[in-house]
């Protein structure tokens, strides 16, 4: 999967649990949960919706140091490799 | 003859306007069954149907809006012939019919910013159109014609009737947290608890819990916060139900509304139903569903309708604590803040401690600051037993 493959992965499990976010407008070297006000119980549904679309369980301790679009895309292009 | 009429979608919102059937006429409906959606000023709702039975007819056409409590189908019982169900409808209309000339709907004046052609002079209109038009109360000068000759048909008054009523939702959904609020800060006689609830047994409790689970079952704080307060209410009933015509009306079971911030403005509040009862990887379940199904804009009816409180959890990335305002009709409302580590005392020495402020709005007409003061100790009691409150009772 290249890292464009995996932007749009990503982004298409964000679009699910905040359909109502301009996806055009993040800026993937900043925090995620800031631009798009993730609360608690959206951030764990992102985690599942990622599980399910691309088989990577992300452990809580990795899950509390992932907080930008570009850190998420890194650890899941190792996490695949 | 089974009677479907549109039903309370919470003290807030007293109509709705059909935005689609989900069934036709001669469809099997089972209990629980969604048969329509509606939109409301807040969200668009499933409506579910509450009995078993088979569609014999549909009332209202998408696009009407019509008050709670409008009848929208009927539905035949098992058993039940198809002219006996027309025979009671008919029955049912007649002393309807009275009134029947009336207007369905209140509309709203189209918006000032609707691309609409203006006319000089008495607009041509068909005899249709312009009965409509009264009926909607809808000028005519306004509309712009398809028909022969620029002539403004049926269709058009409709169209133009749609276009009026496409809410502004953001806007319909400040007025409708407005008009609530108004209500409750003018007859709630509000008052305000808080309390410093340690949370290392419960971290603890879910970090060793969470530790060997994949994503999919993983637990979080809010359910266990939630579970505290429903399991509290157990004891102190009083907080649980609704005032209504000047006395406290208990709740028919423990509800638990959950304040959910959205972000395109506004909050909606559903509920989780009979919360004691569930077991805490269910209602982890149920209230990840219920988040993403509030932001999705899929919620039930059943799910608006009949919270006995309201949970708000300001804090997750924000604020240490919060002074909740009651949803009316209900008597209390419980606020958590932030979790954060906090010097604390514990058997003489101070101790790094996760600590959340919990807080009670709670109304004055139905209990008092030393009931409300002993439900909040209650709350921070039971939060010390974690393991307790994940089971079901």
């Amino acid at each position: 999967m290249t890292r464009d493959e995996l932007r749009a992965a990503l982004l298409d499990c964000l679009s699910r649990i905040a359909p109502e976010v301009d996806l055009a407008r993040l800026r993937p070297e900043q925090q995620l949960r800031d631009q798009v006000d993730l609360d608690s119980v959206d951030w764990m549904n992102f985690l599942v919706a990622v599980h399910a679309a691309l088989g990577i369980d992300i452990p809580d301790v990795d899950a509390a140091r992932l907080t930008t679009l570009d850190q998420l895309i890194d650890y899941c292009t190792a996490r695949l490799r | 003859m089974i009677e479907f009429c549109l039903p309370s979608l919470g003290s807030d919102m007293d109509k709705g306007t059909l935005l689609q059937w989900r069934v036709k006429p001669g469809d099997t409906v089972r209990k629980g069954d969604i048969i329509a959606v509606v939109d409301t000023t807040k969200a668009a709702i499933d409506i579910e149907c509450w009995h078993d039975g088979t569609v014999e007819a549909l009332l209202i056409e998408p696009g009407a809006e019509v008050p709670v409590g409008t009848l929208m189908a009927v539905l035949r019982e098992a058993g039940e012939t198809a002219e006996h169900v027309r025979a009671q409808l008919e029955a049912l209309r007649a002393p309807a019919a009275a009134t029947a000339a009336a207007p369905l709907a209140t509309q709203q004046p189209l918006p000032d910013a609707a691309p609409l052609s203006v006319e000089h002079g008495r607009a041509t209109a068909s005899p249709a159109a312009r009965k409509r038009a009264a009926e909607l109360g809808l000028g005519l000068e306004g509309l712009s014609g398809t028909g022969a000759g620029g002539a403004i048909t049926l269709a058009d008054v409709e169209s133009a009737a749609s276009k009026a009523r496409a809410p502004n939702r953001a806007e319909a959904m400040r007025q409708t947290i407005a008009a609530a609020m108004s209500r409750s800060k003018r007859e709630i006689p509000h008052y305000y608890l808080a309390d410093d609830v340690p949370l290392a047994a419960a971290t603890a409790f879910l970090a060793d819990r969470n530790a060997t689970r994949g994503v999919n079952e993983r637990i979080l704080l809010a359910p266990l916060l939630l579970q505290a307060v429903a399991r509290a209410l157990q004891r102190y009933p009083e907080f649980n139900g609704s005032f209504q015509n000047g006395a406290f009306v208990p709740g028919t079971g423990i509800h638990v509304g959950v304040a959910i911030a959205l972000r395109t403005g506004g909050l909606i509040a559903p509920a989780l139903r009979d919360v004691p009862g569930k077991d805490l990887d269910t209602l982890n379940r149920e209230l990840l569903d219920l988040v993403q199904r509030a932001r999705a804009g899929s919620l039930k009816a059943s799910e608006l309708a009949d919270a006995t409180i309201t949970v708000t959890s300001l804090g997750d990335q924000g604020v240490g604590s919060v002074f909740p305002i009651i949803y009316p009709p209900q008597v209390a409302i419980v606020g958590f803040g932030r979790v954060l580590e906090r010097p604390w005392v514990v058997n003489g020495a101070v101790k790094p401690t996760p600590l959340v402020t919990a807080s009670l709005g709670a109304d004055h007409r139905t209990s008092d600051g030393h009931r409300g003061g002993r439900f909040l100790a209650s709350v921070r009691d039971l939060l010390q037993q974690p393991a307790e409150l994940a089971k079901a009772l």
